[in-house]
């Protein structure tokens, strides 16, 4: 390494800023994307939400007003993203493909500002996708105040960051954007299923809520729902720890793993 | 100013074997000079060139490039060169300028130098009034002009070029040179680049010649054209194997083939030739009399063409995703 720290530093901060505003930026320029990734889960919730709470009788905790709508409603917001933080992450492998990724390993800048870089990039878009989400809530019931809009922000760069992270350490094993559905089957399905996002964890067979309780997103998800219903099935300590610490696994393996790559 | 002293890089391959892909290469660059690395694929020319651009570290040996070792100091030596990749390399979604600003933050210019050097690298490669365009609207040659123009953002002292003109029209090409022989004069940058093109390393101030991890030739294209000697007989017969064996046999000469015909040297092949038509036993479709040439140089040192069928099929795979993404 260079001998001026704080000089590299300085690179290294400016470097990280420069990859996470290319994501930024070609998140906003992408509007067909933005409209496809906000449209996904409004199905989700109008269509899916509406037919099961009238089909079925399904009890949720929290106060009597609390419908089914409701209830999932900040589960599909966790759904948003999960899908936004983890498609931004595996970018990577897309501009890998169209070489771009080779002028960012050339750069002057180390590979864990690279990494930092795309983490947060990958957690500002999520969170923005997320924000875009907060429209649907007088549909569904739900009253915002700008108080629980302030916490809801930074609640979901939180659940973003982590799971852009774990979106960077699985483009580490894709070989091509092909590998994207196979990513999409056995992780990010699975993790939306297994989140309690579209029904209460409380009455789950015994394997099931096993595999709910080891799912980080269940606590992500219960974090958001506690902030914009105040229903929770964690303490808010045991979400913020689980979530905080899932992510700062991932993003400890996300930065090994771009150190350790050869060009 | 590149010097590479002995350098060496062996890869573990799946079952424990090494191979060793670089086996010690040592050549010296000067400032302003254009270097041209020649070698047909798989020879060690990309080993070599991510080495010295501190993509891969040497197994043994070391580079120094503009005064900083590469394994000690690799952001000083990114900071100061260029690059232009084999493959495309650009951001299509985003605009040439935004290109390029990406380019210079995270070469941590500062805002005044960047806006600058994005106005004087873009009126160089004369793509200033496509500025505002994105990447993806732009045709294969605009692109390479642009990923030349990204490379000298940041003003390195050496410019690296992998393959800068394959999959372009003859037109791009002769552009592109243009362009690099007026940076060599008017900014006294380094160029180090590498080409299949033998027509092309004729531009080159000097050339080495690498094949199976060694250098077998390094010099002016004049120095190594004159390892070849006088003239080329270039010939097309009928039967070329025995047109081939005749001319071993009655003059002795070594005779190399290349594609539908064969060909050998002579001393003083105009005279050569009229002798040489009367006494052949076999029917001549076509004979031509030609000064030797790099793609002849190549030949002789390495036994083949550089551009043997399999490069040529990898090329136009290229050169069909270049128009694919262009289109």
């Amino acid at each position: 390494m260079d001998e001026r720290p704080l000089m590299n530093l300085s690179h290294d901060l400016m470097g990280m800023y420069t990859i996470w505003l290319r994501d930024v930026r070609r998140f906003f320029r992408d509007k067909a994307r933005i409209a496809g990734a906000t449209i996904q889960p409004a199905l989700f919730l109008v269509f899916l939400g509406t037919g099961l709470s009238r089909g079925l009788a399904i009890s949720f905790p929290g106060n009597d007003r609390t419908g089914y709508l409701t209830f999932i409603y900040p589960g599909i917001i966790g759904m948003s993203i999960l899908f936004t933080a983890v498609f931004s992450a595996i970018s990577i492998v897309w501009d890998r493909e169209v070489g771009f990724l080779k002028e960012v390993m050339v750069a002057p800048v180390s590979r864990w500002a690279v990494a930092l870089g795309k983490a947060m990039g990958g957690s500002t878009v999520a969170m923005f996708q997320g924000a875009l989400m907060l429209i649907f809530a007088p549909f569904v019931g739900v009253k915002l105040g700008i108080g629980t809009i302030l916490i809801l922000i930074p609640l979901m760069l939180f659940v973003g960051l982590s799971l852009t992270s774990m979106g960077i350490v699985a483009a580490a094993y894709m070989n091509s954007m092909q590998g994207f559905t196979v990513i999409m089957n056995f992780l990010m399905l699975p993790m939306f299923f297994l989140s309690g996002a579209m029904f209460p964890i409380e009455k789950l067979p015994f394997w099931m809520g096993i595999l709910v309780r080891i799912n980080p997103l269940t606590y992500g998800v219960d974090l958001l729902r506690s902030a914009t219903i105040t229903v929770n099935h964690f303490p808010l300590l045991m979400d913020i720890g689980v979530v905080g610490g899932f992510g700062c696994i991932m993003t400890l393996l996300a930065v090994i793993i771009f150190s350790r790559q050869e060009g | 100013m590149i010097i590479a002293e002995d350098l060496w890089k062996e890869f573990k391959v799946k079952g424990g074997a090494a191979v060793t892909a670089v086996k010690g290469v040592s050549f010296h660059v000067p400032r302003g000079e254009i270097f041209g690395f020649l070698g047909p694929n798989g020879a060690g020319k990309t080993t070599t060139i991510n080495i010295l651009c501190t993509l891969m570290r040497p197994t043994r040996g070391r580079a120094i490039l503009n005064g900083w070792d590469v394994t000690e100091h690799p952001h000083r030596v990114r900071r100061s060169i260029g690059l232009v990749f084999q493959d495309p390399s650009l951001d299509e979604r985003l605009t040439a300028r935004e290109n390029l600003e990406f380019h210079g933050m995270i070469y941590g210019m500062p805002g005044q130098r960047r806006r600058s050097q994005i106005d004087k690298v873009l009126s160089m490669v004369e793509l200033e009034k496509r500025k505002d365009d994105l990447v993806k609207t732009f045709s294969g040659g605009m692109k390479r002009r642009l990923e030349i123009a990204r490379g000298l953002m940041h003003q390195p002292g050496i410019l690296f070029l992998d393959e800068p003109t394959l999959g372009l029209d003859p037109q791009t090409r002769s552009h592109i040179w243009d362009y690099l022989h007026r940076l060599r004069e008017e900014e006294q940058i380094t160029i180090f680049l590498t080409t299949h093109y033998m027509d092309e390393a004729e531009n080159c101030s000097a050339i080495v010649i690498i094949d199976h991890g060694e250098i077998i030739a390094l010099g002016t294209p004049e120095e190594l054209k004159e390892k070849v000697g006088g003239d080329i007989i270039c010939l097309k017969a009928d039967d070329n194997r025995s047109a081939a064996e005749f001319v071993k046999r009655v003059y002795g000469h070594e005779v190399t083939a290349a594609g539908d015909s064969i060909s050998f040297e002579v001393e003083r092949g105009e005279e050569f030739l009229p002798s040489f038509i009367k006494s052949t036993d076999f029917e001549i479709n076509s004979i031509g009399v030609r000064r030797p040439t790099l793609e002849d140089v190549f030949l002789k040192l390495t036994g083949h063409a550089i551009r043997e069928e399999s490069v040529d099929s990898m090329e136009s795979m290229r050169a069909h995703v270049r128009m694919r993404r262009h289109g």
